[in-house]
């Protein structure tokens, strides 16, 4: 079978795990969670209490097993129902109202931060013992801090004691409205800086070091060495032999890499108030809005393993091997 | 990685005990892993005497305006909370509690990851490929958003729903490492012998398999440990933690919610972050010397450097194993089963 195929079919189930918990967790739960939705947000209608019964259904609406592809049914068709906290919007469109900001900011801060570590990771495991092997210390401290306090700390040094850059939200309400304007999207990259930087400073420490020991263990391999005795230059080496070898673990993990660094970023939106996904969850946490958590949940597990399908494809391109899985 | 002890046609060799591997006395230990033992060993002293140190109670309010959102003072070292409580004994009582959370879903999900790796190792077939598979699935789902899920419908009692969920999901990455390691072990000359002698088989796992991959065991807790340190905090900071008691995230959370970053009270949000980042960095750095001592190519690199490697979790663990594995050794063949290595080798990279 062709290896994207195969890969497909391994997403495939993903998804249908995640959607499976989605789906069982509510109903598994102590308690009757649409009761309690109900008695907390009495604005509500019979109507919207059906709607939740269905999505998080407690004993009505037929047999388990009828429920359940009901449910299969609605997420196939991105209808997550009706929003309870700002009832009668719907789940979805708020999502969608959300989901730009998250996805523009993680994705290009993720691909700037994995393009810089994994270079940096290529000079550094070149030349072990250098200069570069001095931060490696600090590099570990910042591959342990949180995410949400490297933000904290940001805002308190850039914003709130700086004034360089705005402390939070996505753009400037009021003076802005979100559209295809110049100065609309120069005032939300302005306001993006901060936790861009944020993703980028935590998240680069990983890409580096793993580059970084996976390089030093690459180099130390017999066709490093007879390129080397071949007399060609250092760079040809790095750049063809070693680095080009090395990465293909790295591509590998990065996928897996991702689930961690975008539920740092998330939790890192709330420091921001960044309109994002973050903190969507955030605050379907803090009024119980469980249909939200859930349809939160299950966008970024799809985001997540789109993102890897994409990077099985890269993989394709990059590694002979694959491509000639992929032609068999 | 060491070589299989030969035994070729030395009849001797039958009785001979399994080598410990690469279980390396403290001075043996890079400086890297030692330093982080010893920051370590000093934050779980912290953790059991912290409480009984802190000058104040850590909820104890002091309604006096004067007392409010004061800076670090000879009264209270780490100043005060938006009610008047006390920062620096609440960050020694919460101590205690982050590293109970952690130690324990550290514990907890350890021992699954033996069990389940172990067991997908010596069952084959089906459930081998099964196991990986749930493996796969539960390393690539994001762990937050569902940790969210769980714990908000748990409306959260003490800690020991976190401690459940955090354990639950994060048995997966220690499992498929130990999996991919007992597949090797169990095909090394000295499990064949006691196989030959006619040992049973929960014995040649216990007092054969287990005792060989004590370092990856040690490596895969301090992993957990650090995965639950960091997944409890920022549980506890977007408030989905048990709010009645006081750990490092919970002091954030309150932070947080007392504006503490608005007003500019660097003294409430810095030191419970800073803790739970040097107690991180031990715990990388512990990682990191466990690392050293498998991959002989990284430990050649700490000569030439006094440079550590690292450990990264949860990111992809082939990457990490490829390390351990000597370049053509088996073991890189196993590991990558059913990842997206397996997937390229097709049937040639099979389960033995």
């Amino acid at each position: 079978m062709p290896y994207l195929l195969r890969r497909l079919g391994f997403y495939i189930v993903a998804a249908w795990v995640a959607i499976t918990f989605n789906f069982f967790i509510p109903r598994a739960m102590p308690g009757n969670a649409v009761q309690g939705i109900m008695a907390k947000f009495p604005s509500l209608t019979p109507a919207a209490s059906a709607a939740l019964t269905a999505m998080l259904g407690v004993g009505k609406g037929g047999s388990i097993w009828h429920q359940y592809v009901t449910y299969l049914n609605n997420v196939l068709h991105l209808n997550f129902g009706v929003d309870v906290s700002s009832f009668p919007a719907s789940v979805s469109s708020i999502l969608g109202a959300a989901i730009p900001w998250t996805l523009i900011l993680i994705g290009s801060a993720t691909v700037i931060a994995f393009v810089l570590g994994t270079g940096l990771g290529i000079l550094s495991g070149w030349r072990y013992g250098g200069t570069l092997d001095r931060v490696l210390p600090g590099l570990m401290f910042l591959q342990a801090i949180p995410y949400f306090f490297v933000a904290l700390l940001l805002v308190d040094l850039l914003a709130t004691h700086g004034h360089i850059l705005p402390a939070s939200q996505g753009y400037t309400p009021g003076i802005f409205t979100p559209g295809w304007t110049w100065g609309f999207i120069s005032n939300a990259v302005e306001h993006s800086i901060l936790p861009a930087l944020t993703i980028v400073l935590t998240s680069i420490a990983g890409w580096m070091l793993q580059m970084r020991n996976v390089m030093i263990t690459t180099i130390g391999d017999d066709y490093v060495i007879a390129a080397q005795a071949k007399g060609l230059s250092s760079r040809r080496v790095v750049v063809t032999y070693a680095a080009r070898n090395a990465i293909l673990p790295q591509l590998q993990g990065f996928g897996l890499a991702l689930g961690a660094v975008v539920s740092g970023a998330l939790v890192m939106e709330l420091v921001f108030s960044y309109p994002g996904i973050g903190l969507l969850l955030y605050n379907s946490v803090t009024s119980n809005d469980y249909p939200m958590m859930q349809a939160v949940f299950l966008v970024i597990t799809f985001t997540v393993l789109l993102a890897n399908m994409i990077v099985d494809t890269v993989i394709v391109f990059v590694d002979p091997r694959a491509r000639a899985k992929e032609a068999s | 990685m060491t070589a299989a002890p030969t035994i070729s046609a030395d009849p001797g060799a039958v009785t001979r005990k399994p080598r410990r591997v690469r279980f390396a006395g403290w001075h043996r230990m890079p400086t890297k892993a030692k330093a982080g033992a010893i920051i370590l060993g000093f934050f779980v002293l912290v953790g059991i005497f912290g409480p009984l140190l802190a000058p104040y109670a850590p909820s104890l309010q002091n309604p006096a305006l004067s007392a409010s959102l004061q800076g670090p003072s000879g009264a209270h070292w780490l100043g005060t909370t938006q009610s008047g409580q006390d920062v620096l004994s609440q960050v020694l009582t919460g101590i205690r509690l982050t590293l109970e959370v952690g130690f324990l879903v550290g514990v907890i999900s350890t021992v699954l990851s033996v069990i389940i790796g172990v067991a997908a190792a010596y069952l084959g077939g089906f459930w081998d490929e099964l196991i990986s598979l749930v493996c796969n699935v539960f390393l690539v789902i994001p762990a937050l958003p569902l940790l969210v899920i769980l714990l908000g419908y748990l409306s959260s009692k003490g800690q020991w729903p976190t401690i459940i969920v955090l354990s639950f999901l994060g048995w997966a990455w220690g499992a498929r490492v130990i999996r991919a390691q007992s597949l090797a072990i169990r095909n090394r000359d000295f499990v064949s012998s006691a196989r030959e002698v006619g040992e049973r088989t929960w014995r040649i796992i216990v007092f054969e398999i287990i005792p060989n991959q004590v370092s990856l065991i040690a490596a895969s807790f301090v992993g957990s440990v650090l995965y639950a340190i960091g997944a409890s905090v920022a549980l506890s900071f977007i408030g989905v933690a048990s709010l009645n008691t006081w750990s490092l995230g919970t002091i954030l959370y309150w932070a947080q919610n007392g504006n503490a970053l608005q007003v500019g009270a660097w003294w409430w949000f810095v030191p419970p972050g800073v803790v739970v980042a040097i107690i991180g960095t031990a715990l990388v750095m512990l990682n990191s010397g466990v690392d050293e001592l498998g991959n002989p190519r990284l430990r050649d690199a700490h000569n030439a450097s006094k440079a550590a490697g690292h450990w990264i979790k949860p990111a992809d663990p082939t990457a990490v194993v490829t390390g351990f594995a000597p370049p053509a050794g088996g073991l890189s063949r196993f590991t990558r089963s059913f990842s997206r290595q397996s997937a390229l080798e097709g049937a040639k990279g099979g389960r033995n």
